[in-house]
């Protein structure tokens, strides 16, 4: 946008809450239809009613009432979470770092945290969740730390176009060392598992330690998400506005640490969901972050809950990894970003 | 006089640095020769080249390593060579043949032929190479054809970002099918996409050998070329450079180069962005002086990276690709926070 404008007249500044409104009702009635579908659908043939009575009248005799209990509920509410969490976290990094291309796939956290996972496995088998899930935020930080890292020490700032390249780079050296270190421990299956991502394998306890710190993620993400669009404006924008920006960056860098870290540990290497739903949602409702990040992490449940169904039926009785199906939709929509005109790329 | 002064230092400057790595790719190759699991001294070597040595040495020499160290060597040489012609037509010097997805291409190919064929652990190795063209060429022309703007050409950044994306959906492909495979295919595989220089006897050789032999020399005739495409485009077209046709003749070439490195050595990345760029430091951008250097380089480095890796762990060999990124990879990041964009 030129300067010369007067900024109230660029349409893409504007802000749409009631678009947003509209989006959140929507998008929480589809997450409603997706994640009762997802319950339904699975090689076990299961009707609506079941799942009715398995809620309300659990019959632990009933095998299809099972089923739904401990596989097809906490898959589908995990892929619930998961998706949120991606879409905040990058909602938050293309805010804090005006970079239309953050994503944490694409950034080297995934890989990150992948990597120290694998050590986790490789060293430490038999681990509990709730320190694997530790363990899966350093690996996160760590990717985090990289990639800001270099932005912080390079000369002017990295450009988009660098940030993805420091990002592509990051990932492919911690995946190499992954990948020899899986072999060396005979767990190149599971790492090739992990890789492909999916959400078949998860569990209520799982889900019972990922649902905190995804949802704490979230509400801290919508207390900043007021500083986020100052600091979307330019760092000097916000510094003049009396804001403590290093404050608040450090803060979005923890929240995309914990949502990045506390979705890779159950689904692993899924990309994309950060990077397509905050445009999607940014084009709808406008910059305002106070509305992006609400409606994006609703919008990334419903875009990981109805990949999963997806993943369940496209080669049914087998899994498809949902990392391939949201890369479905995720690389050429990465395309588009790289074919629109950008001067400072 | 004095311009004649100079390219007559430069050029004695880079006759002597080629000679000295030269120099360097030979003891190199007479200390890898030397290391392994079972480690033969470097008079033995020599004694056991003259035809003098033991049985088992001589197995150990011709056999095993002699025909790694030659594959090590050109592969080196083609990446390296690779990535300067990338760097040249794109005139961007991040590109590498790697990080632009045309290696994964050449990998999703073979990948592509080891789950269709699942009882052949491998390719036929005269196969390999071409199977690796294919996929190199498409994976080329598609981000050939998406980084493509009417009106625009093609601008140096959109080729790396579509580089990036269609190597993520590269990679998204390959990850279903590795996970079709069995056991044994899954170990070749992901031995394969670490660069581990499987194809390590003298039928790779033999089927790596004619590519290099036939693509090294035509590009650096080209070098004048080169030279005139990385300046820019304006001036290599008022000097009589059919742009198109060149620019397309030196991608095919660069392509040929990377595919069959890849197909015989698997995922080696970083030495197409190191080679060109140790070079450049040291004979500055003319491709004459350069191209030259930029293969003993690559080849130096793989050549270590592969030496390195068989001997940090007795037990086990590293793979020379994990060696090399694990080099390479941070130079390219210092790289990125040290140039200007």
């Amino acid at each position: 946008m030129s300067l010369s404008q007067p900024i109230t007249k660029n349409a893409s500044l504007r802000t749409r809450p009631w678009m947003a409104t509209v989006l959140i009702v929507v998008g929480i009635f589809a997450i409603l239809f997706g994640l009762g579908s997802s319950i339904i659908t699975g090689v076990a043939n299961i009707s609506f009613a079941t799942v009715w009575n398995s809620i309300f009248h659990y019959d632990s005799s009933n095998e299809h009432h099972v089923i739904i209990q401990t596989l097809r509920m906490p898959r589908a509410l995990a892929g619930a979470l998961v998706g949120a969490a991606f879409a905040v976290a990058g909602a938050i990094m293309q805010g804090v770092t005006k970079n239309p291309i953050a994503d944490t796939g694409l950034m080297g956290i995934n890989a990150g945290a992948g990597f120290v996972l694998v050590l986790v496995f490789a060293f430490a088998p038999g681990l509990p969740f709730e320190s694997i899930i530790l363990y899966s935020f350093i690996g996160a930080g760590l990717g985090v730390g990289l990639v800001y890292g270099l932005a912080y020490f390079s000369k002017n700032g990295l450009t988009p176009l660098r940030l993805a390249l420091a990002g592509a780079v990051v990932s492919s050296i911690l995946s190499g060392i992954s990948q020899a270190i899986s072999l060396l421990f005979q767990i190149n299956y599971d790492l090739a598992f992990w890789s492909a991502g999916g959400i078949s394998t998860a569990e209520w306890f799982q889900v019972s330690v990922m649902m905190p710190w995804i949802v704490g993620g979230i509400v801290v993400a919508m207390i900043l998400s007021r500083s986020i669009t100052i600091l979307s404006l330019g760092e000097e924008i916000a510094a003049g506005l009396g804001q403590k920006t290093r404050l608040v960056k450090g803060v979005a860098a923890v929240v995309v640490m914990v949502l990045a870290g506390a979705s890779v540990s159950t689904v692993g290497g899924v990309g994309f969901v950060g990077l397509v739903v905050p445009h999607i949602v940014r084009f709808l409702v406008g910059v305002d972050y106070r509305w992006i990040i609400p409606c994006s992490a609703v919008m990334g449940g419903v875009l990981v809950v109805f990949a999963d169904i997806g993943a369940k039926m496209i080669a049914m009785p087998y899994e498809t990894p949902l990392g391939a199906i949201i890369a479905v939709i995720g690389v050429p929509f990465f395309l588009y970003l790289a074919r629109k005109e950008r001067r400072e790329w | 006089m004095d311009i004649d002064l100079f390219s007559q230092k430069r050029k004695s400057r880079s006759v002597r640095l080629i000679l000295l790595f030269a120099v360097l790719l030979l003891v190199g190759f007479v200390l890898s020769l030397n290391t392994g699991p079972y480690s033969i001294g470097p008079f033995e070597v020599l004694q056991t080249l003259l035809g003098e040595g033991s049985k088992k040495q001589s197995l150990v020499l011709f056999e095993l390593r002699l025909p790694r160290m030659v594959i090590a060597v050109m592969i080196g040489a083609g990446l390296a060579v690779s990535g300067a012609i990338l760097q040249g037509i794109s005139r961007n010097g991040l590109s590498d043949p790697g990080i632009l997805g045309i290696s994964s291409g050449a990998g999703l190919a073979v990948l592509l032929f080891v789950s269709l064929y699942p009882a052949t652990n491998m390719a036929p190795p005269f196969l390999m190479p071409f199977l690796a063209l294919i996929g190199a060429t498409a994976t080329a022309a598609i981000i050939y054809m998406l980084a493509y703007k009417k009106g625009h050409g093609i601008s140096p950044a959109r080729l790396l970002l579509t580089g990036i994306a269609v190597g993520a959906g590269l990679s998204a492909i390959s990850i279903i099918l590795t996970l079709q495979l069995n056991p044994r295919n899954l170990e070749f595989v992901v031995t394969w996409q670490m660069g581990s220089l499987w194809g390590s006897n003298w039928k790779f050789v033999l089927a790596l050998m004619p590519w290099m032999v036939i693509l090294l020399p035509y590009v650096y005739r080209k070098a004048n070329v080169l030279n005139l495409l990385s300046m820019n485009e304006q001036i290599a077209a008022s000097l009589g450079v059919s742009l198109q046709r060149e620019r397309l003749a030196l991608l095919a070439g660069a392509v040929g180069l990377a595919a069959s490195s890849v197909a015989t050595g698997g995922g080696i990345g970083f030495i197409g962005l190191l080679g060109p760029h140790i070079a450049r430091r040291l004979v500055g951008p003319q491709h004459q002086y350069m191209l030259p250097i930029t293969a003993l380089v690559g080849s130096l480095l793989v050549l270590t990276g592969d030496t390195i890796g068989r001997s940090i762990m007795p037990a086990t060999e590293v793979p020379a690709g994990i060696v090399i990124s694990l080099i390479g990879g941070p130079y390219f990041l210092y790289l990125l926070i040290r140039t200007k964009g």
